[in-house]
């Protein structure tokens, strides 16, 4: 454990310190943070209001809108002086959000990335090879600094180029790789394609910035041969760092002292208990540059605070299930991407990478996907190949209880992503 | 006794057949047979070349998805009912043609019949005993 004292407080006591930390910041967000005060006076709540944690429910939510709104620095804490990093988002969707960072929130991010990194058996032994974009995302920065606060090695070689990516993890030797899921399956496919994964040394992939399954986590296991985690975050709070998985994989434990989890069922407007499930809200309780109250993850999880085999008291989130914004509405079934990415890698005969097109023909929706081949021994006759099609519609149809059209593409003609990887196109949203 | 055969899994769309046939050609391969059926989304291209092992190589390098088949190949005269006489022993015999392409070489007045089938052991003895000839990789 990188920080044992913090990782394993009784609930009790982690509870005691979020109080004080959260007593805190409300004030520290209203005083400093106009939007926030604004937010606070409309409906006539003070910080002095808060005095248990269950009085954050008077809080109103922060959305993604609000950031938006506050493009670029209005909801900054500090003067600019005081900034001394700042990242963005992609911003897929118009303008990016931002997020300014303190010196010491900069410490304090690393350290909760080298506590990820600690929780998925990294040593300060470790040579990491970062294939994270560096730049205004917040991945191949954060990372990069937690490696080297856990004392590791850094190879800080950014995103692109995978057959230069595989030569440099064959010469320097790295034993953990920070990739996105779906790059991390590229780049073991291309060392595969290339014939030298015997050459690599990889014994950790530390996976994260997008949602991952537990069938994707065996594939790695399988073919790159390391033991995969899975990390968490978003560049709201500050960027990965908020939550990881050990080697139990019994959920993430999430950076309690600096991040305070709900669970809600915004619709109804409540907040749910453990092993509810719901949308993750978190509060930033350190967070001096831009603090963020109970901000809406739109990421479907639950939360248990059962103390974790691997020692650590830290609340576990579940893997995220989906987000509110990506749940597909097929004739009225509510359909998650990931769903049908758990029943496409559960089957052996399958490629990796698949695509998922939504599309409205005569008022109705259709759902097709597609995925890439993978085992030679189909190509004998025809009837394989139709039972495969077969056999995936009937996984799917148990799985989404919708009929999902299919088709088989050949391997390698499915677009790879090198960063954020896009699975689905709807084209109804035309 | 058997006869190797390429088969590719091809996605029934312009351009693809062109990918396969030019890399293979650029790399001095030559065709023996090809054969493909047509279905609506996808396809599979089964073929012999000269090297197999050598086109097996060069696909896999350029990401097709290649298996290599066992076949019967026998050799029969080139005149009218030749074929049905093959037919006709594996039918007796209750023996499922999955499936059979023949082909005809230049100089040669026999004809070449490949096909897979359900009982690969039983066709090849019935076939032995009838005294028809076999064919094996070298003699294509």
């Amino acid at each position: 454990m990188f920080s044992p004292e913090t990782e394993t407080l009784s609930r009790k006591k982690i509870q005691e310190l979020q109080l004080e930390r959260l007593k805190y910041i409300v004030r520290y967000a209203y005083e400093n943070v106009a939007m926030y005060k604004e937010r606070f006076d409309a409906i006539g709540l003070k910080p002095e209001h808060i005095r248990s944690l269950k009085d954050i429910e008077k809080i109103p939510y922060t959305t993604k809108d609000d950031l938006r709104d506050n493009y670029p620095f209005k909801l900054f804490a500090v003067p600019m002086k005081k900034i001394i990093r700042i990242h963005a988002s992609s911003g897929t969707t118009g303008k990016p959000i931002t997020c300014g960072y303190t010196r010491q929130d900069l410490d304090n991010w690393s350290t909760c990335i080298a506590r990820v990194l600690a929780m998925a058996g990294a040593t300060d032994e470790d040579i990491f090879h970062v294939a994270f974009g560096y730049g205004l995302f917040t991945g191949g920065f954060g990372l990069h600094y937690g490696i080297e606060k856990l004392g590791a090695t850094v190879v800080p070689v950014s995103s692109g180029n995978t057959e230069r990516q595989i030569m440099l993890l064959k010469d320097f030797g790295a034993t953990a790789l920070i990739a996105t899921p779906s790059y991390a399956m590229y780049l073991a496919e291309t060392a595969k394609k290339m014939g030298v994964l015997g050459d690599l040394r990889l014994r950790l992939a530390c996976v994260g910035a997008e949602a991952s399954t537990a069938e994707m986590h065996e594939s790695l296991r399988n073919i790159l041969g390391v033991f995969p985690t899975e990390n968490y975050g978003l560049t709201e709070v500050g960027g990965p760092g908020v939550a990881g998985e050990c080697r139990e994989k019994a959920g993430m434990h999430i950076n309690e002292d600096m991040f305070y989890p709900e669970i809600a069922d915004i619709e109804h407007n409540k907040v749910l208990g453990e092993g509810e499930k719901g949308e993750l809200l978190l509060t930033t309780l350190t967070k001096e540059g831009m603090p963020i109250l109970r901000y809406r993850t739109k990421d479907i999880t639950s939360l248990t605070y059962e103390p974790c085999k691997c020692g650590r008291t830290l609340a576990r989130m579940a893997r995220v299930v989906g987000r509110t914004d990506d749940m597909l509405i097929i004739r009225g079934v509510n359909v998650f991407p990931s769903q049908i990415e758990s029943v496409l890698m559960g089957m052996p005969e399958l490629g990796k990478t698949y695509e998922i097109i939504v599309d409205r023909v005569n008022y109705m929706d259709t759902i097709e996907v597609r995925v890439e081949v993978g085992d030679t021994g189909l190509l004998d006759d025809y009837g394989k190949l139709e039972a495969l099609v077969a056999k995936i519609k009937h996984n799917l149809r148990v799985v989404v209880q919708l009929d999902v059209k299919v088709k088989l593409v050949e391997p390698f003609s499915i677009k790879r992503a090198e960063g954020k990887v896009k699975r689905v196109t709807d084209l109804r949203k035309k | 006794m058997l006869v190797k055969q390429l088969s590719v899994f091809m996605e029934n769309r312009p351009g693809r057949l062109y990918k396969l046939t030019h890399a293979l050609g650029k790399e001095g391969i030559d065709f023996v047979t090809l054969s493909i059926a047509d279905t609506k989304d996808f396809g599979i291209v089964r073929f012999i070349a000269r090297d197999n092992e050598k086109a097996y190589e060069i696909l896999k390098k350029e990401g097709f998805t290649v298996g290599i088949t066992e076949l019967i190949g026998v050799e029969v005269a080139d005149k009218p009912n030749a074929l049905a006489e093959v037919v006709s022993l594996m039918e007796e015999s209750q023996i499922n043609i999955e499936y059979l392409y023949s082909f005809v070489l230049t100089n040669h007045n026999t004809a070449k019949i490949l096909m897979r089938v359900n009982d690969t052991d039983r066709a090849l003895t019935i076939l032995q005993n009838k005294g028809i000839k076999l064919l094996s990789e070298k003699i294509l």
